[in-house]
């Protein structure tokens, strides 16, 4: 089964992580815009961050076989430092325009400050000059109102649910981001957002219509396999394969398809060598090596299957 | 004379859907009336989007143009979207030092496809002297298309770099496994320290038991004497072909006096050559 990971901060993870995950089924994956683990200071380094994740970290992926896509966004903890959020924003917009970006995000709420509020806004406007979907980091704290607040702003600057998808969802959250038309996704992250014991009940209950089950594994304790794994245990505990498959690779396709930067036939049919517009095939790092994906070591793989 | 700004026009206006060519036209107003750097990162951002990537794939007549127009320009093999970013660059007003600072502005975060159509501009830029040290940042990227839009089909490096940067550009297309043939002036800029320097590699690849580009001897063999000619005799000695023709090529043109006693014993590729049967386009 072919497995797309919606969410995915790949510029934390090893190359161990895209071999582990390229041999469990992994052939696409996106990598939102974040926060890198301590709190940018200037400009400049946003910059650069951006850089690498429509750059360097896409030639990075293609050489352990994996498409690589990202979001592009000013985020929720660093919209408080209101000079940095103006220089962010001053910048946005060249760099929401590469190649293989599929998405404004993740964007939303933290704390649910004013500024927060402010450049969620500026930043949906944003997305719908642009045409392109968006992804919304729901809060970890007061999440349910987070979440309720976000759609009622995306409705409200006129941006339609079926262009955004509503992240780090749980049982409390998932109700409502359905009924109201949204897409909903889900990080299986262990000890502090989905597990995937938990997820398979989600799954039980409301089928697989616009649900998307991601990692969102970066710098922290979290499973870059947790897609697969989830996917695995899905079909273990009786979850139709069709169900599974819009989950776990064909809504995330559907949803940030929608920019018009993701196709099947990227990975399906990728040329083999386009000079104009692709790394792979041009893996000259190193003095010309060819990429080689190993099968991951005893260590690592499908054995552990319960993320909790 | 025509142009390369209305060249790329004529040659976009049959190639794209008629709301994309009206796209385009209201931007390229825009950035000739005041040209703001939002409105040029969008312009370059969206041109895919809105135009596609097809190949441009340009007639002989088309071609022929293009080099009346800019001596040694070769799009040959640019993308439509190449065409229309670099037609945008030359749509903003003509001040040069404020082009080679938005030009290295530009290349700074371009993506993969922007950085190629960049570079492959460089020819029918204003004030290109002044893009020189950008042109020798873009070869040391590690993206081998983004290093072949300067170094390959393009009149640039051969009319602006020195000495250095050239070699080194040379030596970076055989180390990153790219070719030498669509390299403008190779012939031409042939030098003695290059040939040493491609020798020295050559050396270093047979030592770790790796092959050695046939190329690499197109530049050494006006030079090559003494333990050059060892290197050409070790290279005539191949079991491959393409080894032995770029062996024979190179001692044809070498002016040693042992190098003719070398290619004697390539007799039939020392006979392709004097019937012009054989050059270092076949070897390529």
């Amino acid at each position: 089964m072919m497995f797309i990971d919606a969410h995915a901060h790949m510029i934390s993870r090893t190359t161990d992580d895209y071999e582990a995950m390229a041999a469990s089924g992994v052939v696409a994956l996106i990598e939102p815009a974040f926060w890198i683990g301590q709190p940018r200071t200037n400009v400049g380094s946003y910059f650069d961050y951006l850089s690498h994740i429509v750059g360097f970290e896409r030639f990075r992926a293609g050489q352990f076989g994996i498409r690589h896509y990202c979001t592009i966004g000013l985020n929720s903890k660093e919209a408080n430092n209101e000079a940095l959020a103006e220089g962010v924003m001053e910048i946005l917009p060249r760099f929401a325009v590469k190649e293989g970006v599929v998405a404004i995000g993740e964007i939303g709420y933290d704390e649910q400050t004013a500024l927060e509020d402010r450049y969620f806004r500026a930043q949906l406007e944003l997305a719908k000059e642009l045409g392109l979907p968006v992804m919304i980091h729901t809060p970890h704290r007061d999440k349910k109102r987070g979440t309720t607040r976000s759609m009622d702003v995306c409705i409200e600057h006129g941006v339609p649910p079926s262009m955004v998808v509503v992240d780090h969802n749980n049982e409390e959250t998932v109700e409502e981001v359905l009924d109201r038309g949204f897409w909903a996704a889900f990080s299986i992250y262990p000890s502090t957002k989905m597990g995937n014991a938990r997820m398979v009940e989600i799954l039980k209950r409301y089928g697989g219509e616009r649900i998307i089950v991601d990692s969102a594994c970066d710098w922290g304790i979290s499973d870059p396999l947790a897609v697969a794994k989830t996917a695995r245990l899905a079909l273990d505990r009786g979850i139709p394969e069709e169900h599974v498959r819009l989950a776990c690779y064909a809504n995330a396709l559907a949803a940030y398809g929608q920019s018009g930067q993701m196709n099947e036939a990227d990975w399906l049919d990728p040329p083999a060598i386009d000079q104009r517009t692709l790394y792979e095939g041009n893996s000259v790092l190193r003095g010309g090596r060819e990429p080689v994906i190993e099968s991951p070591g005893e260590r690592r793989g499908m054995d552990r299957l319960i993320i909790e | 004379m025509t142009a390369p700004r209305q060249l790329l026009a004529e040659w976009l206006a049959p190639r794209v859907a008629p709301e994309a060519a009206a796209w385009l036209e209201g931007q390229l107003r825009r950035l000739a009336r005041d040209g703001s750097e939002r409105d040029l990162v969008v312009t370059l951002g969206l041109i895919p989007r809105r135009l596609g990537k097809a190949d441009l794939d340009l007639s002989a007549a088309e071609l022929a143009a293009a080099a009346a127009c800019r001596p040694g320009w070769d799009p040959s093999r640019w993308s439509v979207d190449t065409a229309a970013r670099v037609l945008a660059l030359l749509t903003l007003p003509d001040d040069d030092e404020a082009f080679a600072s938005r030009f290295a502005g530009l290349c700074r975060d371009a993506d993969a496809g922007e950085a190629i159509a960049l570079y492959s501009g460089l020819p029918l830029y204003p004030g290109q002297p002044r893009l020189e040290a950008q042109a020798g940042e873009g070869l040391r990227g590690n993206i081998r298309a983004v290093f072949e839009a300067i170094a390959h089909r393009n009149p640039f490096p051969r009319e602006q770099f020195d000495e250095h940067r050239w070699n080194h550009m040379v030596l970076k297309a055989l180390f990153v496994g790219s070719s030498l043939a669509p390299i403008q002036g190779l012939d031409e800029r042939a030098n003695p320290e290059l040939a040493r320097i491609l020798c020295d590699y050559a050396h270093e690849r047979w030592a770790a038991g790796r092959p050695v580009s046939p190329e690499l001897w197109r530049c050494v063999g006006p030079f090559a004497d003494g333990p050059m000619l060892a290197d050409l005799e070790r290279a005539a000695a191949s079991s491959h072909p393409r080894d032995r023709a770029a062996a024979a090529l190179a001692l044809a043109a070498s002016p040693a006096p042992g190098a003719r006693a070398v290619l004697d014993r390539l007799r039939d590729e020392a006979d392709r050559i004097a019937a012009g049967k054989l050059a270092w386009a076949d070897v390529a």
